[in-house]
């Protein structure tokens, strides 16, 4: 077992550890706490997929986080209150099962990133960066203005969705389907770290000249890997607003964007297991630092400083000195 | 829709891309010269605000808070070029991206920290107060004319600095040829230091300008931030010229969407519907620009084919 | 200051931790970023009322919301899951309220709301555990309505932003106003440059301009206002006319007519008590915001002299008789547990250096909201 291995089994173990103590001794606020950071994780995977293995710098992918909401919050709403998705070509009516919700979540994210893909991949570099948070600035101001679904006020569900044969409003129930997905993406992301597919991304973010001289188009190696990137990313964005029960535009905001970067980076850029490690650490910051000063986001924000300009490789990079990457 | 009205929007239109070339111009400058991103520079817009408004309530001068505002986000600027942006040109964007985004977060609290919750008060100066009128019957604010005009001049006096000064030459060439440019015994690191607190002193005048006649508070430097963005984008990054073309376009856009788009649907909709889906396509209208025209330029206007 | 009065919120806490009987109260508010001010406001308030009380049976655990719906969620779980509070409270905007209160009332903990009043929560989603202290949404836009037909306006151009309580605003103005409309706009959520909205005002031939635009919103509104040269009078509630941002808006305030449920010269033995203790406390005049913080600490302590929390139907029916002595003078509760009370038209003056307020007149009186008809329970 590599270092880093060992690393991973550690952050896995504590990261399913903590929560079960806590379901034992009856404290379910940090099976809460533990829910949003595997969340997060989710999400931070995803983007990693674009960012860490294919060099895309998306500032925009609160897009797909925030479709995953809406897509939760509206077949949510349309059930809660009885009335169809829509009626014409053929009734739709609205669901509270999760797993319905989920593919609804993935496919709609997964549409959107191929459009904004196909329009984006055309630049590159910083102009890559702005066009995505254009296209994340786009779907927040609509979010906010279109009186539909609640505006910003957002949408509150009552009640959590439903998975058929587990109680989602047990908090350790819901931090169990969530951790199984992590785990289950983590796997994939793995194998496609290891498959042609990802090597391919992976060349294309080096060499991209050597790539077309084997015969592969880079575009369309790219655009696949943030088509599922942003799967991935929706898929979370339906998990935390079944967390909050509740979604608004903020999740569509250019901060939720720029929290993801972070957290790939906290962890250390250019590993599987470093969003996880980064979107733990920020959640117990958060709270941990929250409760201590009325002005805690200025000393996160020196230490994330710190962090970018003294602890390159993130979390990992520091636990394990500066490895090969 | 009268004539003066679509007059009196399209001077709206220029003044506010006129202060956004301000912020623009500095962001453009610091990306083309040293190839940084800085999510920070909102941060010294909001600097200058803040310091004018103190001097101005303190010495009752609004010159006196426009020159406090220039100096003390100049001076911001140095401080943090030489704490923490020197380490950073080496870096790729993201790592960039990421640390600027820090410095907001240290900027915002630090501010709020110092001056508390609560906005601050900076206003018009008598001399510059109340509307004039223009031929045509136009009435207009002095102070947006004043506005539009001072944006104008910064812009020829940088356009002339860079193109007829000894430091303008210097900053050129180390856009082009950093390597080439140190060897012919120019030095680079104080260059940088240079550039980056130009373009403060810019974004500290464009806070304090715009702060008289909006509210001094914290976190007013974000959305214009996005905006700047926007605008050296579309003008191509680097290009001082790409930056007021793309100010003056995201100005105008941004006004004259916000007031026709929801015209353009009374005619075929519901006064309610048009209002409300008007006002959401408008405030969509530049970032759907911006996406226009890197889908059709990938490099913006006046950026570098590669 | 601020530190003082957390140090002091601390140390109530700490003190309340080893006495008997405790009630817990969990405030989830505003208090860091750009809405800082409201936040604090309220908490100051509804400590002053606390500390006042000498009660020290009552522990308060204050945490910050930083105005986003999901930390405020995610609060809301740890107060209830967690520190098991019985009553919560503190939280400032609409949608913040939407995404904590349904789902706290449905856990069976009281809701008192010292600022956030949607038309949800007064409507069809109204709860026995939801009290609100302050107003609902609409009310100060119905007064403003109001208090402009009185004043013989008859031609209003009417702009909010494009977002839902932008929208209540509007439609709360238009249910009272009965003269025509010159125009009616709505700006982008957070906004700061107005010229093209005030080019539009003038074109319009309107003899009066009424306008909801929020914090920051509202003092770019009415500098860009007052230099524009167009002097139709203007009318709006009272949220961009308050203490806290009276100072930053200056002399292009003076004269406006505000409408509001409260202000400091409301004559009444609790309201000048309450002002000079909160100036003598912060060293700083109270705002509307500080005002409902301390209704709503009194309403609680009220409600606690008559009944145990844990005894549910007692307390709330404690809680219905609003049995406490208001700032405001007259409250009471409409069925569906929102304040009817009386809504004043304010004008803004200036007191040596300072900016503030004085009741010119009565907009509304015991006004209750249009919803409560909607509310079953």
């Amino acid at each position: 077992m590599t270092r880093e291995t060992a690393l991973n089994t550690v952050l896995m173990a504590l990261l399913l550890g903590v929560p079960l103590w806590a379901w034992v001794s009856d404290e379910p606020f940090t099976i809460t706490l533990a829910t949003r950071a595997v969340i997060f994780a989710l999400a931070a995977v995803g983007l990693n997929i674009a960012l860490g293995l294919g060099g895309l710098v998306s500032f925009g992918h609160a897009v797909y986080f925030g479709i995953g909401g809406y897509a939760m919050g509206i077949l949510a709403f349309h059930a809660q209150t009885y009335t169809p998705l829509m009626e014409w070509p053929l009734a739709i009516p609205g669901t509270k099962l999760m797993p319905v919700i989920w593919l609804v979540a993935m496919a709609v994210s997964g549409l959107v990133a191929l459009a904004i893909g196909l329009l984006s991949l055309r630049t590159s570099g910083v102009y890559f960066i702005m066009i995505t948070l254009a296209f994340g600035q786009m779907f927040y101001f609509f979010s906010i203005s279109w009186p539909a679904y609640g505006g910003e006020d957002g949408l509150s569900i009552y009640i959590r969705n439903s998975f058929p044969g587990l109680n989602t409003l047990d908090p350790i129930q819901f931090f169990g389907i969530c951790f199984v997905i992590l785990c289950l993406v983590l796997w994939l992301n793995v194998r496609i770290v290891n498959a042609p597919f990802g090597l391919a991304l992976n060349a294309a973010r080096q060499v991209p000249q050597r790539v077309e001289t084997v015969g592969l188009d880079p575009f369309r190696i790219r655009l696949t890997a943030l088509v599922i990137s942003g799967m991935i990313c929706g898929l979370a964005g339906a998990l935390f607003a079944d967390l909050n029960r509740f979604v608004s535009p903020t999740m569509f905001s250019w901060q939720m964007s720029g929290e993801l970067i972070v957290f790939i980076i906290l962890g250390g850029l250019g590993r599987v297991f470093g969003p996880v490690a980064g979107a733990t650490i920020f959640v117990v910051l958060e709270h941990a630092l929250g409760g201590v000063s009325d002005y805690f986001l200025f000393f996160f924000g020196l230490l994330l400083l710190g962090v970018v300009l003294f602890a390159r490789g993130g979390l990992y990079g520091l636990a394990l000195g500066r490895a090969d990457r | 829709m009268t004539f003066i009205l679509i007059a009196e929007q399209i001077l709206n239109g220029i003044q506010f891309g006129v202060m956004l070339f301000l912020m623009a111009a500095g962001l453009t400058l610091i990306f083309g010269v040293m190839g940084l991103i800085n999510l920070a520079h909102g941060s010294l817009y909001m600097v200058g605000a803040f310091a004018a408004a103190a001097v101005a309530g303190a010495s009752g001068s609004f010159i006196l808070a426009v020159i406090a505002a220039m100096a003390a986000a100049a001076m911001a600027g140095v401080i943090v070029e030489l704490a923490v942006i020197r380490r950073l040109y080496a870096r790729d964007h993201l790592e960039q991206v990421l640390a600027t985004f820090a410095l907001i977060l240290v900027f915002s609290e630090g501010t709020r920290w110092v001056f508390g919750s609560f906005p601050l008060f900076l206003d018009i100066p008598d001399y510059l107060s109340g509307p004039v009128t223009l031929p045509a019957g136009i009435q207009y604010p002095l102070y947006r004319l004043a506005l539009i005009i001072a944006g104008l001049l910064v812009a020829i006096g940088l356009g002339l600095f860079i193109t007829r000064t000894r430091v303008g030459i210097q900053i050129r060439a180390g856009e082009n040829d950093r390597e080439m440019t140190a060897a012919l015994g120019v030095d680079i690191a104080k260059l940088y230091t240079f550039v980056f607190a130009l373009g403060a002193a810019l974004a500290g005048l464009a806070g304090a300008l715009v702060g008289a006649i909006q509210s001094v508070q914290i976190g007013m430097g974000e959305p214009v931030l996005i905006l700047a963005f926007v605008v050296i984008v579309i003008g191509g990054i680097g290009s001082i010229k790409g930056a007021l073309v793309g100010s003056l376009l995201v100005g105008l856009t941004d006004t004259l969407g916000g007031v026709f788009l929801p015209e353009f649907f009374k005619l075929f909709a519901d006064a309610d519907v048009a209002t409300a889906t008007g006002s959401a396509l408008a405030s969509m209208a530049i970032y759907v620009l911006m996406a226009c025209i890197l889908i059709w330029r990938p490099t913006g206007l006046y950026g570098a084919r590669t | 200051m601020h530190l003082k009065s957390l140090a002091l919120a601390t140390a109530i806490g700490v003190l309340a931790t080893g006495a008997m009987a405790d009630t817990k109260v969990g405030m989830i508010t505003t208090l860091s970023g750009g809405g800082a001010g409201l936040g604090l406001d309220v908490r100051d308030g509804f400590m002053l009322a606390i500390n006042q009380s000498g009660r020290d049976d009552i522990e308060v655990v204050i945490e910050d919301d930083q105005r986003k719906p999901d930390i405020a969620v995610q609060l809301a779980d740890k107060m209830i899951q967690s520190e098991k509070v019985d009553v919560l409270t503190g939280i400032i905007w609409s949608n913040l309220a939407m995404a904590v209160v349904p789902a706290a009332t449905a856990q069976g903990k009281f809701y008192l709301s010292p600022n956030a009043g949607p038309s949800a929560l007064a409507g069809q989603g109204c709860h026995p555990n939801y009290f609100n202290v302050a107003w609902q949404n609409d009310n100060l836009h119905e007064a403003a309505g109001a208090y402009a037909n009185t004043a013989g306006l008859g031609n209003s151009f009417i702009l909010a932003p494009n977002y839902p309580a932008g929208k209540d605003a509007l439609t709360g103005y238009k249910r009272f106003f009965e003269g025509e409309l010159a125009g009616e706009i709505y700006t982008e959520l957070g906004q700061t440059d107005y010229a093209a909205e005030i080019a539009q005002i003038r074109a319009s031939g309107a003899d009066s301009v009424f306008f909801f635009l929020p914090g920051g919103m509202g003092i770019s509104f009415l500098k860009q206002y007052a230099d524009s040269g167009v002097d139709l009078p203007v009318v709006g509630p009272a949220f961009s006319f308050d203490q806290g941002i009276l100072q930053a808006v200056g002399p292009a305030a003076l004269g406006v007519v505000n409408t509001s449920q409260w202000n400091k010269d409301i004559d009444n033995p609790t309201n000048a008590a309450f002002v000079e203790s909160f100036v003598a406390e912060y060293d700083r005049l109270p705002s509307l915001y500080a005002s409902q913080g301390y209704d709503t600490a009194q309403l609680l302590i009220s409600a606690l002299e008559k009944a145990d929390v844990s005894d549910q139907d007692a307390f709330r029916d404690a809680l219905r008789a609003a049995d406490f002595d208001s700032t405001r003078g007259e409250f009471a509760f409409g069925s569906n547990h929102h304040p009817v009370q009386t809504i004043y038209a304010r004008e803004v003056i200036q007191e040596g250096d300072v900016f503030t307020n004085r009741i010119i007149g009565v907009a509304l009186e015991d006004h209750a909201d249009a919803y409560a008809a909607d509310c079953k329970m």
